[in-house]
């Protein structure tokens, strides 16, 4: 809970002077980092056309440049509503996302008949809606950025988020199937043609009570304990809303039949447990709680079936998917040929088979990527990845007040636990589940929910790198501001 | 919160580790396995870029490759849709191809190592190299006869087989399996409708995936007393000498007496053997059977082939389809002396002996050959893709000698007599001198007999032009006449044609 993060050579009069602050600002960098992440997503694009039509039309820059502007959009509104925010988030996320927007481009090519593929227009098909999909997150995130001057206001509406999160999480469960389930997963609400994922709201939502409520409770979390074995355990009273997100998790992965959910809602939860408790026995608790839960749901699958099977079924998948290669293990044996296939260096983008896999637009677009960009492609990607979790938890390490630490260090983790589960399930490091690909696969409600929580990451980055400044400086501090009152809370919660 | 921040880094880092390394297991160390599985399209996407090999019987090409506008470029067909379909078998799009198109793909295909040089050449041009031709020995005209004479059995019977031999080379000149498929659909670009077909074939009755010819075993009836004369002949009995007969016989230990097909064949209690066979005598052959013994006789038939469990029939020495075994069965009883109960209805070709349609055309080519069983093949020559270059021409060569010179003539003057007087007269062929030996096997208690018919043609210098083997099965009685009848046509279209060899 230190000022460490700011420097100590910033006059006091800083924010006074424009010239000094843009200069710390480094808004300039995150421009040429974004111009440099189009650039590539462009050759990317001039590389599939390549391949795919054997000759680059004179329209190839044409999705490039309309990522371009939607960015530069962004980066503008960062550059006047939260001028200090990490540079690197933008330009991070902005290649992700145009690279996705690429390789969905890339399917509708390949599903074109041949002689259609040239005239294949730059905003039609799943591309193009990608592209659509891509405006409108932006501008929600610029919208949430601007709403949002400072992100301890959102803890005042902590409670009716949680609320909200709960109900979102649940809602798939308790509709019919026929609204709620595809592919086997209940993670979805469909109106219509148009369907959109909760959950992936949900998260957020979610992440912001817990944030909220472990900051007002972290005390009685830390100091009340037990010692065993060396290490303090909590009071049994206090496991209470512990044991609540877990049963809550277990249903998930019961009625919504989605393992991938279910461990990151609880993953999400004991990591901002344990950071804001610094109890190793929370992640011992947790852990032990989550391997139990799933580990029963697997023997209950083997031996009663009924809710469990599905559970059951994904594990003996994952254990031998050549078992049933064309039955139950294709999708996971598709995946795991084509990462083969691209094998070291990939075949080229264009240059693969990538509707020979299914769902290849959501669950399998990393495997689909894979072919055709290789081992050394892929990591390159999953370094961005870890370069933008990094950011938002250096984000979380820079702010000052407890609740922005556990708000970004929480939606950070979830991140990183959403590309784990993912591309570990496509790869058998995990059973696979459906969880969508952050930035790259196909839809908006995963689109939309991840570019808020880049939203919130670049606000609370804006709020620990922003210069302290005087009494009466810039610095936003809303009447009453949440750190005082939450440091003010403890007396009321020890009595039980 | 800081450090628990920091510790929260630092696991990150190590889920990302493990991804990095789990992909590095794939795509690096799996990679070659993934690449080429089974199950991986990718390979049959590839595989359709290059035109593959024609296979072409009597100048005809059969199976060809033409261009489409599709993803995969080259749509397999086969003009000759279901005559040559157990010969060729076919190419799907996923899963395993079958016949012809399994063993020789890799020519066909053009992978082979045969044709590197054509490929080094291509790769310098730029050409796309195409896969090298296969020509078969099939004679057109037999083939086309076995087909339609088989289908149009005045029997009624749905199923059966004919193969056709040349019994100099073993080169084949007619295989039909009854019922045919039409390949062209399992071998369509669209793979749903080519599962649905091959789950249609699969599931029907009358299995028509199954080459017949090759791996269908039945009792062989009566066409089995020609091994069983074969061993009497080298055990001291001449083809005149009187052998024991009669209108019915029942082996000691068993009380199923064992009869002739009608009672006007040898009631009289002596025959001589070129009677017996000439007329189907079973009293005869069994107590030949009885007074020979297990072993002689189950030595006689391995020695023409019967137990051998690694024949294939396409390319000599490159292996080919496989051919189902034949066997003799059990003769003995379970202290091992013979069971002469066994050894009677085994020595008329009944109780466990099984054969294939195939085997039982090696028997009559070996008789016809002056006692030289030639290996059967089916492929007479390697073509390269531009035609101008042969690769492998068949050289035939001889599969084992069952029976001495002698021996051969004298069942070659039993089995004309079969044919010329005896049950196999609807055989005959104007010009030829055609033998040959029926047979009735019945199958079981509640389904018609099989009717079957081996035998061989010479010409008139005495020389062997074919050697056929036809069986309809279930056909009842006069099924072995109609057998011959088919068998008689098969080996005239192929005296006519004698196809390539």
């Amino acid at each position: 809970m230190t000022a460490a993060a700011t420097p100590a050579t910033s006059p006091a009069t800083a924010g006074e002077r424009p010239g000094v602050r843009l200069a710390r600002s480094r808004r300039n960098a995150e421009l040429s980092l974004l111009l440099l992440a189009m650039a590539l997503v462009a050759a990317y694009g001039a590389m599939v056309e390549a391949n795919v039509l054997d000759t680059i039309t004179p329209s190839f820059w044409v999705p490039a440049a309309a990522l371009t502007a939607v960015f530069l959009g962004m980066h503008l509104v960062i550059r006047f509503l939260a001028p200090f925010a990490d540079p690197a988030l933008l330009p991070a996320v902005a290649l992700l996302n145009g690279l996705g927007v690429g390789f969905l481009h890339r399917l509708d090519l390949a599903r074109a008949a041949p002689e259609e593929r040239a005239d294949l227009a730059t905003f039609a098909g799943v591309g193009g809606r990608q592209l659509a999909w891509t405006l409108i997150s932006v501008i929600l995130a610029a919208v949430l950025l601007a709403v949002m001057r400072d992100h301890r206001s959102i803890s005042r509406y902590a409670y009716t988020l949680g609320l909200a999160g709960i109900v979102l999480v649940m809602l798939p469960a308790v509709l019919p199937a026929s609204i709620s389930e595809i592919n086997g997963a209940k993670l979805w609400v469909r109106i219509g043609s148009f369907s959109i994922q909760p959950g992936e709201f949900a998260k957020l939502a979610l992440l912001v009570f817990f944030a909220y409520y472990l900051v007002r409770k972290r005390e009685v979390l830390s100091l009340a304990s037990h010692r065993f074995l060396g290490i303090d355990f909590p009071r049994g009273r206090d496991l209470g809303p512990v044991l609540v997100v877990w049963v809550i998790s277990l249903l998930v992965l019961v009625f919504e039949k989605d393992l991938g959910t279910s461990l990151l809602y609880f993953g999400m939860f004991v990591a901002t447990v344990y950071i804001a408790t610094e109890r190793v026995s929370w992640l011992l608790i947790g852990l032990v709680l989550f391997f139990g839960g799933a580990y029963l749901a697997y023997v209950l699958g083997e031996a009663v079936g009924g809710p469990f099977a599905n559970f059951y079924l994904r594990a003996q998948i994952w254990l031998d998917p050549f078992d049933k290669p064309y039955d139950d293990g294709y999708q996971l044996v598709q995946g795991l040929l084509a990462l083969g296939t691209g094998g070291l260096f990939g075949t080229g983008p264009g240059g693969g088979q990538p509707l020979l896999l299914p769902e290849v637009q959501n669950d399998f677009i990393f495997a689909g990527l894979g072919e055709e960009i290789g081992l050394f492609g892929l990591s390159a990607l999953l370094v961005i990845y870890l370069l933008i979790v990094e950011r938002g938890l250096r984000a979380a390490l820079a702010v000052r007040d407890s609740f922005g630490k556990l708000l970004a260090g929480g939606l950070a983790f979830t991140l990183a636990l959403q590309v784990f589960v993912i591309v570990g399930g496509i790869s058998k490091l995990i059973p696979l589940t459906g969880q969508t690909t952050p930035f790259l696969s196909a839809g908006g409600s995963s689109l939309m929910a991840n570019w808020l929580l880049i939203a919130v990451l670049l606000r609370v980055s804006d709020a620990g790198r922003r210069p302290v400044t005087g009494a009466g400086g810039k610095v936003n501090r809303p009447a009453g501001g949440p750190p005082e009152q939450l440091h003010g809370a403890p007396t009321e919660v020890i009595k039980p | 919160m800081n450090a628990p921040l920091r510790r929260v880094g630092v696991v990150v880092i190590v889920l990302f580790g493990l991804l990095f390394a789990n992909l590095n297991w794939i795509q690096a160390y799996k990679a070659d396995e993934y690449r080429t599985s089974d199950y991986n399209g990718r390979v049959q996407v590839a595989k359709y870029d290059r035109k593959r090999g024609n296979i072409e019987a009597g100048g005809t090409a059969v199976a060809v490759s033409k261009e489409t506008d599709g993803e995969l470029k080259y749509l397999r067909s086969y003009p000759g849709g279901a005559k040559y379909a157990h010969v060729l078998g076919y190419e799907p799009v996923n899963g395993a191809a079958t016949g012809l198109e399994r063993s020789e793909n890799d020519f066909l295909a053009g992978t082979s190592d045969q044709l590197i040089v054509n490929r080094l050449r291509d790769m310098v041009t730029g050409d796309r190299t195409a896969g090298g031709n296969v020509l078969l020995t099939l004679s057109g005209r037999a083939q086309d006869t076995a087909y339609d004479e088989l289908r149009n059995n005045n029997r009624g019977a749905t199923k059966g087989a004919a193969i056709a031999i040349d019994p100099r080379t073993g080169a084949v000149q007619a295989l039909v399996s009854m019922p045919s498929f039409d390949p062209n659909p399992l071998a369509s670009h669209n793979t749903n409708e080519a599962s649905a077909e091959y789950n249609k074939l699969e599931q029907n009755a009358g299995r028509p995936l199954r080459n017949r010819a090759l791996a269908e075993v039945l009792p062989p009836g009566s066409t089995f007393k020609i091994v069983v004369a074969a061993a009497a002949l080298e055990n001291g009995i001449g083809k005149d000498t009187n052998i024991p007969a009669g209108s019915s016989y029942t082996p000691p230990t068993s009380g199923e007496a064992i009869t002739n097909a009608v009672p006007s064949i040898c009631p009289q209690s002596q025959v001589t053997l070129m009677k017996a066979v000439t007329d189907s005598c079973n009293t005869g052959f069994a107590k030949l059977g009885v007074q020979l013994g297990p072993d002689v006789i189950k030595e006689k038939a391995r020695q023409f082939g019967f137990e051998q469990e690694d024949l294939t029939v396409g390319r000599l020495g490159e292996g080919g389809q496989a051919v189902e075994a034949s066997r003799t069965g059990t003769m003995e009883n379970p202290d091992g002396g013979a069971d002469p109960a066994a050894l009677a209805q085994s020595s008329i070709g009944q109780r466990d002996v099984r054969m294939t349609p195939l085997e039982g055309a090696m028997i009559a080519a070996t008789v016809a050959n002056n006692g030289s069983q030639m290996r059967p093949y089916l492929v007479r020559q390697l073509l390269a893709p531009d035609r101008t270059t042969v690769y492998d021409t068949a050289d035939p060569r001889e599969l084992r000698r069952p029976i001495s010179g002698q021996v051969a003539a004298d069942l070659r003057d039993m089995m004309v007599s079969v044919v010329e007087n005896g049950t196999g007269r609807s055989a005959q062929i104007n010009g030829y001198t055609v033998g040959g030996k029926t047979g009735t096997a019945q199958s079981a208690p509640d389904r018609a007999d099989h009717g079957w018919f081996i035998g061989f043609a010479l010409d008139s210098g005495g020389n062997p032009v074919s050697a056929v083997c036809v069986v309809l099965e279930e056909a009842g009685s006069g099924g072995s006449a109609e057998a011959a009848r088919i068998a008689g046509q098969i080996m005239r279209a192929a005296i006519a044609d004698p196809g390539g060899r």
